[in-house]
């Protein structure tokens, strides 16, 4: 089986697969702090008709689609900066249009249905290694970029209108993130395919987000569950092809949202926790209240919640919050 | 009002339309410095929509507006602004600490692709102090209550040291605590002889900072001049029957929506 990893093809997906895992959730973590996750999913139909365009005109599909991705996601960009509540149905229009006219310019260019399930579905073993190349310069881009400018990205996503008053150019930072958005569809188009690229750039996110409090855990953690999802659903796919037909790219997804089905239960936990721990308030002169008759001697291995309340502590059982006072309980 | 002291906004003849409709008609405001100017009125007076003007986050549709005895056009020293907009809350889709955005308004003293400076932290640890939110720093801001997320807001506009700030709605739904809260901090601000522009509904516990006191009725200015109770400016003379004629409700929602989407928002 480890000889498998030395095949050259391995190797270029191998690369491919890293690269694309690190890419996608960097843009993503901004997408979705923009409440903007399914903008992915909507380059990455714009793409199908660059894909087309490619095959059609007999060029590079890959450079086809990059150029295509940017421009609508420009457009998606511009649409949503201009348009009140109603720009959502113009991004389905332009969504649907896409995959309509790239599925109609396949059939136009005499392709069959084969040729573009590659790009709609992943076909990550059969890169070349050009296209590694390719895949390697743009993924590097797009990972400098996000973690370079992360000062402005985070304050232009989280704040647009403070951030114009601070000086920032809003338009051309929001710009950006929808042209790296498109580039790392298309980064990933060979990887996971046009219709789960939107997968890589979420899913990894809202995995990461259950267990962080701060942007910047989040988007390291989130390219850090990308990159072993998608290096991990390639040598999945690749193991288990010995026995059965099994897809890189959606194994790579299927293994991300894993991923968040263990981070959400976690999550939860630890948060419910937090809050059960917080401090209660201090209010100054509590009226002297003792508990009824309490067998029970509490203390920090008793198990019951100990929550800190100014400068004792109040256990916390049943509906009440007992305090230590001399020998006897208070009610808090 | 005559003041001898530098005018740090001057805005003459100021209009404000949205949507093609003017909103805010014949503005004239004049903020010296150091001074803490009340800005009231009821929804749908204006003040919201003049202080966007203010800012530039509207364009104005006639008159000059000077910050800094700049011509607004070429005013770019925007360093010296410190804006807290109006929001229910500092969260956005993904988490972030109370550190990183308050941090966020240290960029107005950035450059680009350089890690922070000594004095970036300084000033960024100082904002979180002036709030009062030293233990919370390193929280996530969506686990904070409505009136904490508010402070960070403030804190945010602090961090870049700003001359000049506006604050628009700050204290909407806070509690009284808080509200003291935020009265200690924009008291030190004062102190240390910040301009301050405050929009609010109601004053509450921030009363006895005001020196001066505005009137917005219906996109004009109507008063200009000491300071008001909260029980003045909502007298009958300026009170919300007469500025609510029209019956569109909210803050924004100054023009009718538009049904097709690739209508322009009103702007």
């Amino acid at each position: 089986m480890i000889e498998l990893l030395s095949l050259p093809f391995m190797q270029r997906a191998l690369l491919a697969a890293l690269l694309t895992g690190l890419a996608a959730p960097a843009v993503g973590t901004y997408l979705v702090q923009r409440r903007l996750s399914l903008m992915g999913d909507g380059i990455g139909h714009v793409a199908v008709t660059g894909v087309a365009l490619g095959l059609l005109t007999h060029t590079s599909p890959l450079w086809a689609a990059t150029v295509v991705a940017v421009l609508g996601a420009v457009l998606i960009e511009v649409i949503r900066e201009r348009g009140h509540t109603n720009g959502d149905v113009a991004l389905a229009l332009l969504f649907y249009g896409g995959l309509a006219g790239g599925v109609f310019l396949t059939g136009l260019a005499g392709q069959s249905a084969n040729e573009l399930q590659q790009y709609l579905f992943g076909s990550i073993t059969t890169l070349s290694s050009t296209d590694v190349w390719v895949t390697l310069a743009l993924a590097a881009v797009v990972v400098l970029v996000c973690v370079g400018l992360s000062p402005q990205l985070f304050a232009v996503a989280h704040d647009d209108e403070f951030a114009r008053v601070a000086g920032l150019n809003v338009r051309a930072y929001n710009v950006l993130v929808a042209v790296l958005a498109a580039v790392s569809v298309t980064v990933a188009m060979r990887t996971v395919g046009l219709l789960l690229v939107s997968a890589l750039m979420v899913v990894p996110v809202a995995a990461a987000q259950q267990l962080t409090r701060s942007f910047r855990t989040t988007l390291l953690g989130a390219m850090a569950v990308g990159t072993l999802a998608s290096v991990g659903g390639l040598l999945i796919s690749a193991f288990a092809s010995f026995e059965a037909r099994v897809a890189p790219g959606p194994t790579i997804v299927l293994l991300a949202l894993a991923g968040f089905a263990v981070t959400w239960p976690l999550g939860a936990a630890l948060r419910a926790r937090r809050r059960m721990r917080a401090p209660f308030p201090e209010l100054g002169q509590e009226r002297h209240e003792m508990s009824d008759e309490h067998p029970h001697v509490h203390g920090p291995e008793c198990g019951h919640v100990a929550v800190p309340h100014g400068d004792h502590v109040d256990y916390v059982h049943d509906g009440h919050r007992h305090a230590a006072h001399g020998k006897h309980y208070d009610e808090h | 009002m005559a003041t001898t002291k530098e005018t740090v906004v001057d805005l003459r003849g100021g209009a404000i339309a949205i949507a093609g409709r003017p909103v805010v008609r014949g503005v004239d405001l004049a903020v010296g410095s150091g001074e803490f100017l009340a800005l009231m009125g009821a929804n749908g007076s204006g003040k919201s929509t003049l202080v966007r003007g203010l800012t530039g986050l509207r364009p104005l549709t006639t008159g000059s507006l000077r910050l800094f005895d700049t011509p607004f056009d070429h005013f770019h020293d925007w360093r010296r602004v410190g804006f807290v907009p109006q929001r229910t809350g500092a969260a956005s889709g993904v988490p972030s600490s109370v550190w990183e955005v308050v941090a966020s308004g240290r960029l107005t003293r950035r450059r680009l692709l350089r890690a922070l400076s000594r004095a970036d932290q300084a000033a960024i640890d100082e904002a979180i102090s002036v709030v009062g939110l030293e233990r919370e720093t390193r929280q996530g801001v969506s686990q904070l209550s409505g009136g904490q997320q508010q402070r960070v807001l403030i804190a945010r506009a602090l961090a870049g040291q700003p001359d000049l700030f506006f604050l628009d709605e700050p204290t909407a739904g806070v509690d009284l605590p808080n509200q003291q809260a935020l009265a200690e901090a924009l008291g030190t601000l004062k102190s240390r002889g910040s301009t301050i522009v405050l929009v609010a509904h109601e004053l509450g516990a921030l009363a006895p900072l005001v020196d001066r006191s505005v009137v917005m009725r219906d996109g004009r200015v109507a008063y200009d001049g000491d300071p008001l109770a909260d029980h003045e400016v909502h007298h009958p003379d300026f009170g919300e029957a007469h500025t609510h004629h029209h019956t569109e409700p909210g803050r924004r929602d100054h023009s009718p929506h538009v049904g097709s989407p690739l209508d322009r928002r009103a702007r």
